[in-house]
């Protein structure tokens, strides 16, 4: 009795298995054929939100997600610039960076206006601890406004650490590393913005030229 | 029979309850309680989860057989997380913003697994709906719980954001509970549902201690005069 049907079993064990899986696989295939749409859609609802945030409306006249362009920024590395343009001109680029904070990445858009100024630092994603790092965030306290308008020049190279290290950025009480981290990535931005500068503000006419064609 | 499906309710809700009983699922448990709302939210999305893969695997208890039943069991219950993903993603984008996180941890909730082996391998679909109702609310209570101590003593609030889980109406219950409240981090943080779970968990076992005896006390009183009797 325990043995006996032992083998006709394991046959049809293993063909309600393979239908259990493809009834399933056809349930996700559908759904995701469904919510593929959407949730592009929302995502991209999400990046135009942030976009907004770091580059005021009065500045362009076009839309930032479509004209986002990659640019090769060294060793090898492509980065995703977001272009404001007035009347065809550049008048800023927004893009994410990278800062190592206490609870690994953080991940920063800015905006840059087209003298390097910053117009808006915003934090998308960020693991520190909360309560202490996460004041970075803007739901939390309103630090990262701070940063509006500094530039290269403002302050100058020593002054960009927090005030610990001799900088003019405050770090908050029990957290050092976390805003050290930041100020780190947003100076690290701003350098790459000089670094790539003509790059990103002439090439305007050529990249929409190209767009118009694709 | 009412009274049957009364007893799979209070034996799932309160009696075995997830968290407060069977210290089941601790993972997203310690999670999400940093929040009352967060809390709230997981434990919704988990009783969806638990209800609908419950009255699956109770419909099919009869075709599948004891050597796969675990992995047919598995893949019922990702498919169904995947699919509460992916819809919530799409449609619910908000409430997927602060949830979105956690949706993926149900997968890894063992007692999600735990009802199909222990209830709805063996029982009726209707039962199992019963179980998988019971077993999740219960988990949403035990979570509310956690959520609620967490929040007030972490934060100084109760159900912030509530509006973004349950809609605008829901505003009102959004609260402060202690203004200008500077946070106490060690509850924000995992140690802190620990140590509110441990408590909370010291909480019922007292409820029902306290009850037992009574129960004993008047069955006591009850069996006294009719003993002096005889």
């Amino acid at each position: 009795m325990e043995t006996a049907p032992q083998r006709p079993r394991l046959g049809y064990s293993s063909i309600l298995l393979g239908i259990v899986a493809m009834v399933a696989g056809a349930a996700l295939t559908f759904a995701h054929v469904k919510t593929a749409g959407p949730i592009a859609a929302r995502l991209d609802e999400d990046r135009q939100a942030s976009l907004e945030q770091v580059i005021p409306p009065a500045l362009h006249d076009n839309s930032l997600l479509k004209d986002a362009f990659v640019i090769d920024v060294g060793h090898g590395e492509r980065k995703t610039f977001y272009r404001a343009l007035r009347h065809g001109k550049v008048t800023a680029v927004a893009y994410e960076m990278t800062a190592h904070g206490y609870g690994g990445a953080i991940l920063l858009l800015m905006g840059v206006d087209s003298s390097g100024a910053i117009l808006g630092v915003r934090v998308l994603q960020q693991h520190e601890t909360p309560g202490l790092g996460d004041k970075i965030d803007l739901k939390k306290t309103h630090w990262i406004l701070g940063f509006d308008g500094r530039s290269l020049g403002n302050p100058d190279q020593k002054g960009w650490h927090v005030k610990k290290d001799g900088g003019v950025f405050d770090q908050f009480t029990g957290a050092t590393i976390t805003p050290r981290g930041v100020v780190k990535g947003i100076h690290e931005g701003l350098q790459l913005f000089a670094a790539h500068r003509d790059q990103l503000l002439h090439s305007a006419a050529q990249a929409t030229e190209e767009n118009r064609h694709g | 029979m009412a009274d049957r499906y009364g007893k799979i309710f209070k034996d799932s809700f309160w009696t075995n309850n997830i968290t407060l009983s069977q210290s089941l699922a601790l993972c997203p448990t310690m999670a999400v309680t940093s929040t009352a709302t967060n809390a709230l939210g997981m434990g919704l999305a988990t009783t969806a989860v638990l209800v609908v893969s419950n009255v699956m695997i109770a419909s099919l208890r009869n075709f599948i057989t004891n050597e796969v039943r675990i992995p047919v069991f598995v893949v019922i219950i990702a498919s169904l997380v995947t699919l509460v993903d992916m819809t919530m993603n799409a449609w619910l984008h908000q409430l997927y913003g602060v949830l979105g996180l956690f949706i993926a941890l149900i997968v890894v909730n063992c007692a999600i697994l735990g009802r199909a082996e222990a209830f709805a391998a063996r029982n009726a679909p209707l039962a199992s709906f019963v179980d998988g109702l019971g077993s999740g609310l219960g988990f949403t209570f035990g979570l509310l719980l956690i959520g609620i101590v967490r929040e007030v003593l972490g934060s100084g609030t109760l159900f912030a954001n509530a509006a973004l889980l349950l809609g605008s109406p829901f505003k009102v219950i959004e609260l402060t509970i202690i203004p200008h409240y500077s946070g106490f981090l060690l509850m924000v943080l995992p140690p802190g549902g620990f140590l509110a779970l441990g408590f909370l968990m010291a909480g019922k076992r007292l409820l029902e201690t306290r009850r037992a005896r009574r129960v004993a006390k008047t069955v006591e009183l009850a069996a006294m005069p009719a003993a002096s009797h005889s």
